[in-house]
């Protein structure tokens, strides 16, 4: 990644911008952001296999943002978020630049938000064969079997949020589970608390997630969190057609017509 | 006191698990789902994971469960009657498989539970629990308890402490605490007498890598430091390391309410989480992440050693392995170590 450390240079030497976002090695084997703020530091950036983690998570980070213009290595997932997130009003051509990086692990410098929509939408968002037998597997239980299934799985969570603070879409300053007056959601991680907060988190992403499994990831307990998710997607391929994040347009989720020709929603 | 130190056998281990079984003891041991191992209440031998390093949570849930009721009420016309929580409903527990920085980390958790008020429940908890610590023969990078006072054969905390004499298979038991002796008076025939065996051959190593006292001295001049800010950019606010912590006892209290009947229910708790500190006005006193992880290594690297006189880390390296995005506990120390005022 030879071509992102110098081009990370010259933008902070220009101070075109005030901090690139990308991966540096980590401990263990792994890798992590980091924020190059000084231009000899462009060094230390590294793009390889390991490189998983949703970096647009950090865009919305209220430190991250006081430091002026961001630049951020993104890959698809990554492009695909800020894409959303962009649609959202909560980042701008005007304080990020996007320094793609193309699955053959090239840098692709776009001007603006506009052709990285475009970049973006020549991929499809597919769920791979991994994952796609385990929601066949999920969709062939019966109701029973898939309760239980549920309870057994979300049980375990301690509600540490880490799935929430992971994902890029989770940027709300006060979650709906934080809310107590009214209590929306119940805090104890019991397991209805559990449930609730998992379903609410779910719901919520519908139309939003880009299926990079950030939230599957971050869970120190291994909860397949992402599987709620992925058949959200799914769903949303099957009634509405695909799926892919835009700048402008109708939203799957929040688009209302008086004249909708479906009867319950008016 | 010396320490009674017995053999059991290899293939005895299991039978003094059947036997404690037989005592109507609940058994908490390390089981293993989907690559992930932790204590759950265990019937039978086989389920329990022989082979792990450390479990993802730590053993302190049999103690300080993440819910746990505190208080039930019930409302009427002119009078609101408060049921608390019966101690006597507590069970006795055997917890089996204890890491010794988990064991050591009761000790701290002890401190906190018991700093002005007593925590009855707790107390009750841990009163009746009896701790079956293992030492470790392998250690992975996240590792270190001999820098923060432990070592991978440490026996406080356990009231027995097993050690794999190597191949042989066959163990050594530290018979450390009366709860020990009153384990081995019900399984007499499992634990026999031995010469002196010195078990450290057998133990992991693992290096020291800073000095926890130099750390707690230069913590006092700190507060402001940029390094906070430096490490904790990347911390996404989450609450794992908290929740994997065998010394983390932050909680929240919650009231749930069903018509004119509820209860009051203690929760798990983070200071990672901005929630944590938000005050009704609005206020956050911990307004950015350098803040919250500041307190997090202040807290247990510095107001813990000053007002319990107990450190609030074991070194068992949990925070690092769940960490989602890389912070490592490890590495931060060391560099407060190294860093020049």
């Amino acid at each position: 990644m030879d071509e992102l450390r110098k081009r990370a240079k010259e933008l902070l030497e220009s101070k075109t911008i005030s901090v690139v976002i990308g991966y540096e090695e980590g401990t263990y084997n792994r890798t992590r952001a980091l924020f190059v703020e000084k231009p000899e530091e462009a060094s230390k950036l590294i793009f390889d296999s390991r490189c998983v983690l949703n970096l647009a998570t950090y865009i919305t980070k209220q430190e991250v943002k006081a430091k002026g213009k961001m630049a951020i290595a993104a890959t698809i997932p990554v492009m695909r978020s800020i894409i959303q997130l962009a649609y959202e009003f909560q980042v701008s051509d005007k304080n990020l630049l996007v320094l793609g990086i193309t699955p053959e692990s090239n840098l692709m410098e776009f001007k603006d938000l506009l052709e990285v929509e475009t970049y973006i939408h020549k991929f499809e968002i597919e769920i791979n064969a991994s994952y796609r037998e385990k929601l066949d597997k999920l969709a062939g239980m019966t109701q029973t079997e898939r309760w239980k299934f549920w309870i057994d799985e979300l049980s375990p969570c301690f509600k540490c949020y880490a799935c929430r603070a992971a994902c890029p879409m989770c940027y709300c300053h006060r979650c709906t589970v934080d809310f107590n007056q009214p209590q929306w959601i119940p805090v104890p991680s019991h397991e209805l608390g559990n449930l609730e907060w998992h379903i609410m988190r779910a719901v919520h992403l519908m139309g939003r997630c880009i299926d990079c499994d950030g939230c599957a990831n971050a869970c120190p307990l291994g909860i397949p969190i992402n599987l709620l998710n992925k058949r959200l997607l799914e769903d949303a391929k099957r009634h509405f057609g695909g799926y892919q994040p835009v700048l402008k347009g109708d939203h799957l989720m929040s688009t209302f017509k008086p004249d909708d020709k479906e009867n319950f929603i008016r | 006191m010396t320490i009674d130190k017995r053999i059991v056998r290899k293939e005895a281990l299991e039978k003094l698990f059947e036997i404690l079984k037989q005592n109507n003891r609940t058994i908490f041991a390390p089981v293993s789902k989907n690559g992930k191992t932790s204590f759950k209440i265990t019937e039978s031998y086989s389920s329990i994971e022989k082979d792990f390093i450390q479990t993802t949570q730590s053993s302190k849930e049999s103690v300080f469960p993440r819910t746990e009721k505190i208080l039930d009420f019930t409302k009427s016309k002119n009078s609101l009657d408060a049921k608390p929580f019966d101690i006597l409903q507590v069970p006795e527990v055997i917890l089996w498989g204890v890491r010794p920085c988990d064991a050591m980390g009761m000790g701290e958790l002890s401190a906190i539970f018991n700093w002005d008020s007593k925590d009855e429940i707790y107390n009750s908890r841990l009163s009746k629990t009896t701790i079956i610590g293992f030492s470790c023969f392998k250690a992975d990078e996240s590792c270190f308890c001999t820098s923060v006072g432990g070592n991978p054969g440490n026996i406080e905390g356990s009231d027995i402490l097993f050690t794999r004499l190597g191949e042989s298979g066959d163990w050594l038991a530290e018979i450390i605490t009366e709860k020990g002796v009153a384990i081995v008076a019900i399984a007499q025939d499992i634990f026999q007498k031995t010469e002196n065996q010195d078990k450290n051959k057998y133990l992991a190593e693992v290096p020291v890598k800073f000095d926890r006292e130099t750390i707690r001295k230069k913590l006092d001049a700190f507060f402001e430091s940029e390094e906070w800010v430096e490490q904790s950019l990347k911390c996404i606010g989450c609450g794992a390391c908290a929740y994997v912590c065998p010394t983390c006892a932050c909680f929240d209290i919650q009231d749930e309410i069903h018509g004119k009947s509820g209860s009051r229910v203690r929760c798990w708790d983070s200071c990672g989480i901005s929630q944590f500190t938000l005050h009704t006005s609005g206020h956050n006193p911990r307004a950015v992440q350098s803040q919250r992880w500041r307190q997090r290594i202040m807290h247990k690297f510095s107001y813990m050693p000053e007002r319990l006189s107990v450190y609030g880390c074991t070194g068992c390296g949990r925070c690092s392995r769940a960490c989602p995005v890389d912070m490592n506990i490890l590495e931060h120390l060391i560099s407060i170590q190294e860093v020049t005022l």
